[in-house]
């Protein structure tokens, strides 16, 4: 259908692409070089020095240390992916399959909560967080993710629970089985995939939520790395590089999972969107 | 009964968490309060101080001055470029990576950044626009538009474009790729019957792509409306809403009203307008899942 010179066609959309990733590789060629010579421009070569200097600095930041907060983000993060795949995957289930009172209320209440914005809760949770004991500790604020990742996870396994057919689940019922073992032995298996899909999304969402954060961990000692980036702040200039490293070292996670799943992270993205 | 298992963690979970926060939420911006106590019902006055408020809507300098005009206002401004920016780009991207190989590459690259943490992406485009050290201000000297090159997050005029500008370049994958994903479902003879038509290819794409991508469109739309409710990460870290707040959005004037004036009752007015708005967009929502 394009009837343009083909190799005009390449030149754009290579050139777009490269323009796209230009201040990544800003960020990278940044947390490898000393401030001096990227604080008039990343891209100049008159002088090219090597160094892991930032990175080291961003590690052992005095009021903002990234080694630490990196952990403290795995603390939470892991934690709130598991708890979530546990509660959304037998909600959805149960949304799927049975029929209950309520369901199509309650069903639309999930997709409420999966438009609302964090901050249509942050104040009364600060508040009851601050009642029950639990403001500052990690637990917190790992419910709070967990909470707030079920509805979108339920949506997306109950859509993959009705694509899947019943049959395999009802023979085994008429054998006797009851329909936690059904869940567990047949249903958990075949949804193995849109699983990960939900695990994918749900570690990087977390990994990368800075609100949640900000508003419930205070402790130096048991900030996460997105709160880390903010507080990363020179006297004079704003220490580029070793920022970079900061953001480089926050950004690594998240990169890996989506190079090396990334099938299952754009399912997860599709569907979110397309199936609700 | 042995069914509730299956639910009733999930469901008690959310609504503890979520539900019920978010129903105090409504509640506290009809309140007077005093610290974080909520003390005597006040009606509307919270949204009557709200609305008259400067950092929410500021008639004296919008549209006729530069900003600040007002969190709402910066919130209106940016759906209005926003979205069809990033619309517009991302099925441009989708229609031109799918003629080309290395497409997927291509497209992977672009999406990056709806990969990485959003303070980092707010610490890019305070890097990419700083004056100095700016990726972005370099380019502009090269072209000749030295008048604009300057740390464009620090300037009341250029605070509000350069964290929109920054947000359609985060932004811009997901419509690509929502967008990809609806081009393959056009069927294939529609383009073949429009090329024997001798049908050009800006023809073909206003009457065949346009149209038949109009679902993904609403997708693209609907699911940006709340990102553009959510707006707060990127600025707190790029501009902190300024210079004098002309760069604010409503998430990011709420919580400095709770946790920084500690205005309670004016920040949970804030939230929840954000919360109203984003209920009627859950409308079109469920009709899509249904």
């Amino acid at each position: 259908m394009m009837r343009k010179p083909r190799i005009i066609l390449y030149a754009v959309a290579w050139l777009i692409g490269l323009l796209w990733v230009l201040p990544f590789l800003g960020v990278f060629v940044s947390s490898l070089r000393p401030f001096r010579e990227v604080v008039d421009g990343w891209w100049r070569l008159e002088e090219f020095t090597l160094t892991l200097d930032a990175f080291i600095r961003a590690w052992n930041h005095p009021s903002a240390p990234v080694g630490p907060a990196l952990l403290n983000s795995v603390y939470i993060a892991v934690p709130a992916t598991l708890l979530t795949i546990m509660f959304a995957s037998l909600a959805a289930y149960a949304f799927a399959r049975f029929k209950f009172r309520l369901k199509s209320p309650l069903f639309f209440l999930l997709i409420l909560i999966m438009a609302m914005p964090g901050q249509s809760i942050i104040i009364p949770l600060f508040a009851y967080m601050v009642d029950l004991g639990l403001l500052d500790t990690r637990l917190g604020l790992i419910l709070v993710h967990t909470a707030w990742g079920i509805p979108w996870a339920v949506l997306f396994l109950r859509n993959f629970f009705l694509s899947v057919p019943i049959d395999l689940e009802e023979s085994a019922r008429v054998d006797g089985a009851s329909d936690l073992t059904v869940f567990r032995r047949i249903v958990l298996p075949i949804a193995l995939p849109a699983i990960v899909s939900i695990a994918v999304l749900q570690f990087v969402w977390v990994w990368n939520d800075f609100l949640f954060a900000l508003i419930l961990i205070q402790s130096p000692g048991k900030k996460v790395i997105t709160q880390t980036i903010p507080m990363i702040q020179g006297r004079f200039d704003i220490p580029w590089s070793v920022l970079s490293a900061a953001s480089v070292l926050s950004m690594i996670v998240p990169l890996l999972i989506f190079v090396f799943l990334q099938r299952y992270y754009i399912k997860g993205v599709m569907a979110g969107a397309i199936k609700g | 009964m042995r069914r509730l298992i299956f639910i009733l963690p999930a469901l008690t979970l959310v609504a503890l968490i979520v539900v019920f926060p978010a129903v105090e939420t409504v509640r506290g911006g009809l309140w007077s309060w005093d610290g974080l106590e909520m003390t005597e019902f006040a009606g509307f006055e919270n949204y009557a101080e709200l609305f008259g408020s400067r950092s929410f809507i500021n008639p004296a300098r919008f549209p006729t001055r530069i900003p600040p005009w007002g969190a709402l206002v910066h919130n209106l401004v940016w759906v209005v470029v926003f979205i069809p920016l990033t619309a517009l780009l991302g099925l441009f991207l989708a229609v031109l990576f799918r003629e080309v190989k290395g497409g997927s590459m291509l497209k992977s690259m672009i999406f990056l950044g709806m990969v990485v943490p959003l303070v980092v992406g707010g610490m890019m485009i305070r890097f990419m626009f700083d004056g100095r050290a700016g990726i972005v201000n370099a380019l502009l000297r090269t072209v000749g538009l030295d008048s604009l090159a300057r740390t464009w997050t620090a300037y009341p005029d250029t605070a509000l474009p350069s964290v929109i500008l920054g947000s359609v370049w985060i932004w811009t994958g997901f419509a690509m790729i929502i967008y990809s994903a609806g081009l393959e479902l056009i069927p294939k003879d529609l383009y073949e019957s429009a090329s024997v038509d001798g049908a050009s290819t800006w023809r073909t794409f206003r009457r065949i792509t346009i149209p038949m991508v109009k679902p993904a469109t609403l997708i693209v739309v609907i699911m940006n409306l709340i990102y553009v409710l959510r707006i707060f990460d990127i600025v707190y870290v790029a501009t902190r809403g300024g210079p004098g707040g002309a760069s604010t959005v409503l998430a990011l004037q709420g919580y400095f009203y709770a946790f920084q004036y500690h205005e309670f009752g004016m920040a949970s007015a804030v939230f929840t307008f954000l919360t109203i708005m984003a209920a009627a967009i859950s409308v079109f929502l469920v009709r899509r899942v249904r």
